[in-house]
């Protein structure tokens, strides 16, 4: 049986979002050709009349659109972002995004919760970024979130799995895709991260500030997949103590 | 005055759909609040501008 990705009953064959904060027309096209994205993020900002192209341009058919409410600071001005972008006509996803806090940019759990429950009922598919908290996973789940989206550390950061032992618990108690957003840095922590059992990684950073963007955005590929895989095998048991051979003892020698 | 982005706009009277193409939006690409509520793209056309109107002509960047 394949192993697919499914939100909101859309299924994907990639296990890499992409972040498009730090965007370029390379860095799309490096994440969905050389990293296999089927989920791009977007965010709604006042235009101008001087803009000659738009993101949408570099964006193949067939990509998922995931808007988020990026600049909301709390439930009601992310209900605004998230139903003006459903009018743009991209469809129902949208990853909510409620921040206070400029130092860290943490996401604000509660308002978080609020925003979620009201766009479920409004048939939205709702990705909401938060700080790992068992509880408040569990109300997300509640409020109707598709997917529950925690992040490693701070936006931007490349520290990547500061929030390791939290984000077990969300694996293992919540019965939802649990989707690594944020502050992942290395192939490696994607890896990591994606061995837990996490369903998809979503970077941006660690890609757009790469020293070859299409190299790194292959690398992420490679990396989620073979801890996809190494999830769906079942880790090699740890010793408690001492050491057991891995090589028959010939007796040649004693 | 009309507050378009939160700028004055000397803009009332004028159909809303009008106004926008003449300052060069690109209608395909935005989507546009009239006090607070969204407008289908299809109902611009049959909007006036009226005085202490809010506007808010909003598109899609990147963004995390």
């Amino acid at each position: 049986m394949e192993d697919k990705l499914v939100i909101g009953g859309k299924e994907f064959k990639s296990r890499f979002i992409l972040g498009s904060g730090k965007y370029n027309m390379n860095l799309i096209k490096a994440a969905v050709e050389q990293g296999g994205a089927e989920i791009i993020t977007l965010a709604l900002r006042r235009a101008n009349t001087q803009e000659s192209e738009s993101i949408l341009d570099f964006i193949p058919k067939g990509v998922t659109l995931l808007p988020n409410t990026s600049g909301a600071r709390n439930a009601e001005e992310a209900i605004r972002i998230a139903r003006l972008s459903r009018a743009m006509g991209c469809g129902d996803f949208v990853k909510i995004e409620i921040m206070r806090d400029a130092k860290y940019l943490f996401p604000d759990n509660y308002e978080t919760i609020k925003a979620t429950e009201t766009l479920a009922k409004e048939g939205f598919v709702v990705l909401p970024y938060m700080n790992p908290d068992l509880n408040v996973a569990r109300d997300l789940q509640n409020a109707g979130a598709a997917a529950v989206m925690p992040l490693a550390a701070p936006i931007g950061s490349n520290k990547g799995l500061a929030t390791k032992a939290m984000i077990q618990v969300l694996i293992d108690e919540i019965d939802l895709p649990i989707i690594v957003d944020a502050g992942i840095g290395k192939p490696s922590q994607a890896c990591e991260a994606m061995e837990m059992g996490a369903a998809a990684i979503m970077a941006n950073t660690a890609i757009a500030t790469a020293g070859d963007v299409p190299s790194m955005a292959e690398s992420f590929k490679l990396a989620i997949e073979a801890g996809r895989k190494a999830y769906l095998t079942g880790m090699g048991r740890v010793l408690a103590r001492g050491a057991s051979a891995s090589d028959p003892l010939t007796g040649f020698l004693h | 005055m009309v507050q378009i982005n939160g700028e004055s706009k000397d803009a009332a009277n004028k159909n809303l759909y009008q106004y926008l193409v003449d300052e060069g939006f690109d209608i395909s690409r935005v989507v546009v609040e009239l006090n607070l509520e969204i407008i289908p793209a299809e109902d611009l056309k049959n909007i006036t501008i009226k005085d202490n109107d809010s506007i808010e002509v909003l598109r899609f960047v990147g963004g995390g």
